[in-house]
């Protein structure tokens, strides 16, 4: 089947999303600095993000959308020497509060990586990890039963369905991303972030990819980090562009690639730099 | 000669000294496995798997109680080894750069250096003295010491190979780091793990110096692990310094058998690691 | 975190338990010698007498013994191993580099006992049959002295190169493997033949390569059982290739369980005490070299570490 010319994510079809007062936000960042050592990677950072929402995070190479992105479930802290300023509230609580169970954390705040990174173990051993060490499955009819959920939804069950128990790492780059967001589901996380999930992915894998971010919008708050910013036109309700580690605006998305508020945002838009 | 024609004279006669240098390295490996098989395949009979020693001086009998002696005490030295190689190994890869991993790898190379006569007299020191008698336990903890450095580095080496990003998946799952580890990282690195444990366990099978006097040698069938025991390596020793041609026979026969599980197990080894090379793709 | 801090303690121990060995062999060997060392000093170090009935002992032919043969077997194995490893690593044809490994790999993995074998009934009968023919007038020299056993110094040098070359040579070709091609690039660029790239890389890794050679040495100190077999295991000094001789090695695996009375066995552990020492100083002094080459070689590409991470 050819794939459309125009995505069926075109934005005039889709929903503008909320208005910023009327909704709790599900994710609350205030005032979040970050730095490696000496170096500040992210200043003052205050955003909110919404549920069953899209949000995408744009910016130049090196500009801290994907070092933010990693703070939203503290995978920043296996680097050593980090130190986190301000508050990063999800449903109301900080998550750098001393005390915090960072483990509890990942189970509520999902992650998909740029590059695919299945375990060389079978199909149905990949999705069933997380459920296995959260203890999330009453018994093995309840895993499996999860685990086809779970690949359902990530689009992926039709493909695997005979082969479950064969190694993961035989399936195609673009199957083995969608593995890898059926594994991370399977968990049933609140919030699901993903760092440029498409980027090391040919161009129809990477419709299946975004046509999967859509669907999964009305259970899950989605959060995607993405150099392209067609993707993010395509693909998310708000966007946030960052620049050397600061948040230049953060908006609807059809105002930001149409009427952006500040000429940074607009030069980066039009490809004046970047 | 003109200068160039002198350069490239002594460039040939370079190459082909390197090459005589192989060729005369392959030399006595050819006249050990020559002799090795041709010495051993005629002395190797059924009695030899079957029978224990006969008294000195009458000829035949076999090496029954050394094979399964070799047996037992490298099952001691492998669970003495194993854990405490495996554990060290995954502590000096997950805690690469504190001061206790590099006293580690530094302690694990030094005890590989360590000859292996002076490991034996550790080993006579620690569980030979108190007990005031050779055992199979002082022999398998003196090869196991042996074991230790060599599959510790071996794991460490192997898990330091598999990709970060595994790593980080199993994290944001909601993996603990103990958890990310044992479930992920340690099986991800295993069938090289495995190899290594093989190849060291082979290498180990053909130590006599530390046995001489922990292990020290038993005539008779034993299983006992805190009575002396027999081994092959001893056996070829004693037999090969003895003046009974037909021990010596025995002694080839026995060195025929040991070189061919050496062989056996290097070759296992190979084959397991291609294939997991080719899985990976 | 409480489980990862548990999680460090348990697997550290581990670790703590590896280094608590190694100075524990250094504890337990000093300890079941102190007997030998308050009774000579360091008098024996140059005591020749090696007299068991008396109680007298003196570890000098011992000492001697080791360094002549391991010297003499590193000087026949380094060209050798040097030659091997270039040959695998520069010179070989791609098809042929495999098996080569394979072999060097097997040379490496024959159990000591093995060769002791093939060198006691292979080896010394060469050996003798060579003595027995060396014309008068080398005869007269004190390296080819003493009549034609078989057994003796040239037998142990002769199986313990052919030991330690497979050693060697492993360790020599990883040092040539880090080694950046773009030095022989420039070598080859400039018109250098064959001999003038490889001599140049030699030279890179001069440091590496002299570790490599020390391993060897350190690995020929230490060997047991083939040298035992075949040196003649007499406690003399002599320079005499064809003459009997004992190595501290050798002394120890004979005599230990001979041992009748506590100084005697403190005198064979003070022995492996100084062997222990020696070989300690000999790898730890290569193992410098070798890290120090490959620091300066290529800028460490560690593997992902566990604190890796991306932007």
């Amino acid at each position: 089947m050819n794939p459309p010319l125009v995505s069926p994510l075109a934005p005039a079809a889709r929903d503008p999303g909320p208005e910023a007062a009327t909704l709790r936000p599900k994710i609350d960042v205030k005032q979040l600095s970050f730095y490696y050592g000496a170096t500040r990677a992210l200043q003052d950072i205050t955003l909110q993000i919404y549920p069953n929402v899209v949000t995408a995070f744009i910016g130049p190479s090196g500009c801290g959308k994907s070092t933010f992105l990693r703070t939203l479930n503290r995978m920043n802290d296996v680097i050593p020497a980090i130190r986190v300023e301000g508050k990063a509230l999800i449903d109301g609580e900080d998550i750098y509060a001393p005390g915090v169970d960072v483990v509890q954390l990942r189970r509520r705040v999902g992650m998909v990586f740029q590059k695919s990174n299945p375990f060389p173990k079978s199909i149905f051993e990949n999705v069933a990890y997380g459920l296995r060490i959260n203890g999330m499955a009453k018994n093995r009819s309840d895993l499996a039963a999860r685990v086809e959920e779970s690949l359902k939804q990530a689009a992926l069950w039709t493909e695997v369905k005979d082969r479950l128990h064969t190694s993961a790492l035989a399936l195609s780059g673009g199957q083995q991303q969608r593995l890898c967001i059926a594994r991370a589901l399977a968990i049933r996380p609140d919030v699901l972030l993903m760092d440029e999930p498409a980027s090391a992915l040919d161009p129809i894998a990477t419709q299946r990819i975004e046509e999967l971010v859509y669907s999964l919008k009305s259970s899950y708050t989605l959060v995607i980090v993405t150099h392209n910013m067609q993707q993010a036109a395509r693909v998310s309700d708000r966007t946030a562009f960052f620049w050397l580690g600061k948040l230049v605006e953060y908006d609807r998305t059809d105002r930001i690639f149409t009427a952006p508020s500040e000429k940074l945002t607009e030069d980066y838009v039009t490809g004046r730099f970047g | 000669m003109t200068r160039d024609v002198r350069r490239r004279f002594v460039s040939a006669v370079f190459v082909a000294a390197c090459a005589a240098a192989v060729l005369l390295a392959l030399i006595p490996l050819a006249m050990i496995l020559f002799f090795v098989v041709s010495q051993g395949l005629q002395a190797l009979n059924v009695a030899f798997f079957t029978q224990l020693p006969r008294p000195v001086g009458e000829s035949g009998g076999g090496m029954l109680n050394a094979l399964v002696g070799t047996f037992v005490l490298t099952g001691v030295a492998a669970l003495i080894a194993i854990p405490i190689g495996v554990i060290s190994g995954i502590y000096m890869s997950e805690y690469r750069g504190t001061r206790l991993a590099t006293a580690t790898r530094f302690a694990a190379d030094t005890l590989n250096g360590v000859p292996s006569i002076v490991i034996g007299i550790f080993a006579y020191a620690v569980a030979v003295l108190p007990f005031r008698q050779f055992s199979a336990m002082a022999g398998g903890l003196a090869l196991g010491v042996m074991m230790i450095p060599i599959i510790a580095r071996t794991t460490e080496e192997l898990l330091l190979l598999v990709p970060g990003a595994l790593r980080e998946g199993a994290l944001a799952l909601g993996a603990t780091r103990a958890r990310a580890v044992f479930s992920v990282i340690v099986p991800a690195a295993l069938p090289g793990i495995i190899t290594g444990v093989v190849l060291a366990l082979a290498r180990i099978a053909g130590e006599t110096a530390p046995l001489l006097f922990t292990a020290f040698n038993n005539r008779f069938f034993s299983t006992d692990l805190r009575q002396p025991i027999a081994s092959m390596t001893v056996q070829i020793f004693t037999y090969a310094i003895s003046p009974y041609e037909d021990w010596h026979r025995q002694a080839w026969a026995g060195a025929l058998v040991l070189v061919s599980f050496v062989l056996v197990c290097s070759l296992v080894a190979r084959v397991v690691t291609a294939r997991v090379q080719r899985l990976r793709g | 975190m409480r489980t990862e801090l548990l999680f460090r303690v348990l697997i550290g121990a581990c670790a703590v338990l590896l280094v608590v060995l190694v100075a524990a062999i250094g504890v337990e060997l000093a300890r079941e010698s102190v007997l030998s060392i308050r009774a000579f000093g360091l008098r024996f170090w140059v005591t020749t007498t090696w007299d068991p009935v008396a109680g007298e002992f003196g570890a000098l032919p011992f000492i001697w013994g080791t360094l002549y043969s391991s010297v003499l077997a590193l000087l026949i194995s380094t060209p050798i191993a040097l030659g091997i490893a270039i040959f695998i690593s520069e010179l070989s044809p791609e098809r042929l580099r495999a098996p080569l490994v394979f072999l060097t790999e097997l040379l490496a993995a024959i159990p000591s006992i093995v060769y002791g074998l093939w060198a006691i009934f292979v080896l010394v009968p060469i050996v003798r049959q060579l003595e027995a023919s060396t014309p008068e007038v080398l005869r007269a020299l004190p390296l080819f002295s003493g009549p034609p056993l078989g057994v003796g110094m040239v037998s142990a040098a002769l199986v313990l190169a052919v030991m330690i070359i497979p050693f060697t040579s492993a360790v020599a070709r990883e040092v040539l493997k880090t080694v950046p091609v773009a030095q022989r690039e420039a070598a080859y660029a400039l018109g250098a033949t064959r001999f003038e790239a490889i001599r140049s890389a030699l030279f890179f890794a001069r440091t590496g390569i002299v570790g490599a050679i020390m391993l060897g040495f350190g690995r020929a100190l230490g060997e047991t059982m083939a040298v035992t077999m075949v040196v003649g295991n007499n406690p003399q000094i002599s320079a005499s290739l064809f003459a009997p001789q004992y190595t501290m090695a050798a002394v120890i695996a004979n005599e230990f369980t001979e041992a009748t009375d506590e100084l005697y066995l403190h005198a064979l552990v003070e022995i492996g005490l100084v062997l222990f020492i020696i070989t300690l100083i000999v790898n730890a002094g290569s193992r410098l070299l070798i890290w120090a080459m490959s620091r300066s070689a290529a800028p460490a590409v560690a593997p992902t570490s566990p604190a890796a991470a991306t932007v």
